[in-house]
């Protein structure tokens, strides 16, 4: 078998007990993704040299009987929304395409501090607002399964990297159902913690109140191991959670007596595919039969997700994004071609329909840099929240969406006295060609039915393989856990995936 | 409550976003879509919620009153479009 099939924690034990060396491991990474990665194109930037120059470190340092950290020599992609000190965190946008951050991110320093090696960032939605990869502003991620349908998103870089072996593991963001439906359409394992269980510190943000760093990887067993590093207590997030991490990796493996699963009336059923809908249903024989319950439940509320997300995620998004403005970092306009356009308007006597001739040159600057360096899509968030939140209209739609977000809490809460996960699908459907739903936003938005209410309740939630389509597509299995119970979630994912073999299928056709 | 083309161009007003004729045009058919969908929120009764910001709703952390070290300015300035040996430079506030 080669190397890059094994699992992040068997690699972590050959690492541990010398048959391998990090170096031979990171090359081996790097080998794959030179092969493969042209086709999937995951990563944005592969950092070789630094991997190997850290790689040789961690071999120096164990050969000399050092303690080492808890994923010394493991390669890690990141994606590239996670501020890497020095090193380039565009976005996946042109608006930050020269950007180098001062400071890495906590998560960054967690890895370091855990001895992992740092391969490469990895793409994404520009600013993590797509489910596809397509907002990039440099070019999409494929599917490995089919290079001709979409890894989904926004973290599909990291997605596609680990299913098609270029990364044992990758931290992913999440929020809208950004980690757990692209590991759903690539056929991995991908978490949502609980809101605050990772620190927010060297994220770029992209709504605050409903974004989350996770783990994506092949097992659950792998992801409670970068969870277990990832998660803790930070103060420079005042959000996050001040709380011990539990060992996650040292519990993954136990099963959980007396299981109840709840499965939500509302997602079975209209608006759902049939293959997906049969393959969760399969999903939930397979955990009755390990012993669990399954109970119907309801999350009356569920309806509403989708446009309580689109109101507070966008009103959020244009409020963070209007520090771009090409003044502090990032793009700006050029600027003898601004003011060589204001001269010939003005002598032309046009100021166009717009106020824009009436602006200074700086509030021009602003909107011409703004306009020059978003894409489509991050406009589109933009001026959905500048216009929830426009005067006139903030009661109506964001005040009303903070109502609502109150009620589909509520539900969740309800939900969990009865039940101790709830089990469905992640998606709507199995993952769609590229370009296929890139010109009509709200299809797309209706994509995150299944996942965006977990970001407004701040619960944690996971995804992992439980069948293949028709056409060998990988569909997905959602579990939502309560609050901090992130312990459960994994053990539950652990314990199906020791009944099924969904999660070790790998694509073929990549070499 | 409809959006209508010269909502959206006001709107990318406030939003600081400069838009051609042909973004206009589809901003406005796109957003008023989406916009449309919100409606849906105006059938639940929520007269008796309270709003939840976030899903951690912690108030008052508060850290230790100690000083810390803090970004550079050659650090904050690393990656101004524009910079002068201590400020960022940008185009006239006022007039041309």
């Amino acid at each position: 078998m080669a190397l890059v099939e094994a699992t992040a924690t068997e690699l972590l034990q050959r690492l541990q007990t010398r048959q391998i060396s990090a170096v031979e491991l990171t090359q081996e990474y790097l080998q794959r993704i030179e092969r493969v990665d042209g086709r999937v194109r995951a990563f944005l930037q592969v950092e070789a040299q630094s991997a190997l120059e850290r790689s040789a470190r961690i071999d120096r340092r164990r050969q000399a009987g050092e303690s080492l950290g808890r994923l010394a020599g493991l390669p890690v992609a990141l994606k590239d929304v996670i501020c890497t000190e020095g090193g380039r965190t565009t976005c996946a946008s042109k608006m930050l395409a020269e950007f180098r951050p001062p400071y890495d991110a906590a998560v960054v320093e967690r890895l370091k501090q855990a001895d992992a090696i740092l391969i490469g960032k990895t793409n994404l939605d520009e600013f993590a607002m797509g489910s596809t990869t397509e907002t990039s502003a440099w070019a999409p991620t494929s599917n490995p399964w089919d290079l001709s349908r979409v890894p989904g998103g926004s973290s599909g870089g990291g997605a596609a990297c680990v299913a098609a072996r270029m990364a044992p593991l990758s931290v992913g963001t999440d929020t809208g159902g950004s980690i757990r439906q692209p590991a759903a359409f690539c056929g991995i394992t991908g978490m949502k913690p609980t809101y605050g269980r990772v620190s927010r510190y060297g994220l770029i943000a992209f709504a605050s109140s409903l974004d989350q760093i996770g783990p994506l990887a092949r097992t659950a067993e792998d992801a409670a191991l970068l969870l277990e590093v990832l998660a803790g207590h930070d103060p420079r997030d005042s959000t996050s959670a001040d709380l011990p991490v539990p060992a996650y990796s040292q519990t993954v493996a136990q099963p959980l007596e007396g299981l109840t699963l709840g499965v939500v009336r509302e997602h079975l059923g209209e608006g759902l595919d049939g293959e997906v809908e049969a393959a969760v249903r399969e999903a939930l024989r397979v955990y009755q039969s390990l012993g669990a319950r399954v109970k119907e439940i309801s999350l009356p509320h569920n309806r509403y997700a989708i446009a309580t997300y689109y109101v507070i995620g966008s009103c959020e998004a244009s409020s963070n994004l209007a520090r771009y403005d090409g003044a502090h970092y990032g793009y700006r306009t050029d600027e003898p071609t601004m003011r060589a356009e204001r001269a010939a308007q003005r002598q032309a006597g046009t100021g166009g329909k717009q106020t824009s001739d009436l602006d200074p040159p700086l509030v021009e600057m602003y909107r011409r840099s703004r306009a020059e360096g978003f894409g489509a899509e991050v406009k589109r968030r933009v001026m959905l929240g500048t216009y929830a939140l426009s005067h006139g209209y903030y009661d109506a739609y964001y005040l009303k969406a903070l109502k609502v977000r109150r009620l589909i809490r509520n539900d969740f809460d309800q939900a969990f006295q009865q039940v101790d996960l709830i089990a469905g699908p992640v998606t709507p459907t199995p993952p769609y060609r590229l370009g296929e739903k890139v010109e009509d936003p709200l299809a797309m938005y209706l994509g995150d039915l299944y996942t965006a209410s977990a970001n407004l309740a701040g619960i944690t939630a996971l995804a992992m393989p439980c069948g293949f389509s028709r056409h060998g597509l990988p569909l997905g299995l959602q579990l939502q856990g309560p609050p901090l119970e992130e312990e459960r979630l994994l053990r539950a994912a652990a314990m199906y995936q020791t009944a099924t073999d969904w999660h070790q299928r790998q694509p073929a056709g990549l070499d | 409550m409809s959006l209508t083309r010269q909502d959206v161009a006001k709107v990318a007003t406030l939003a600081r976003l400069n838009l051609t004729e042909d973004e206009l045009d589809m901003m406005t058919g796109q957003l008023a879509q989406v916009v449309e969908y919100f409606e849906l929120l105006g059938e639940l009764d929520t007269s008796e919620v309270e709003p939840m910001a976030h899903a951690v709703e912690r108030t008052d952390v508060f850290r230790d009153d100690r000083v810390a070290r803090s970004l550079g300015r050659d650090a904050a300035l690393a990656n101004a479009p524009k910079r002068d040996d201590e400020c960022y430079r940008v185009p006239a506030v006022l007039g041309d």
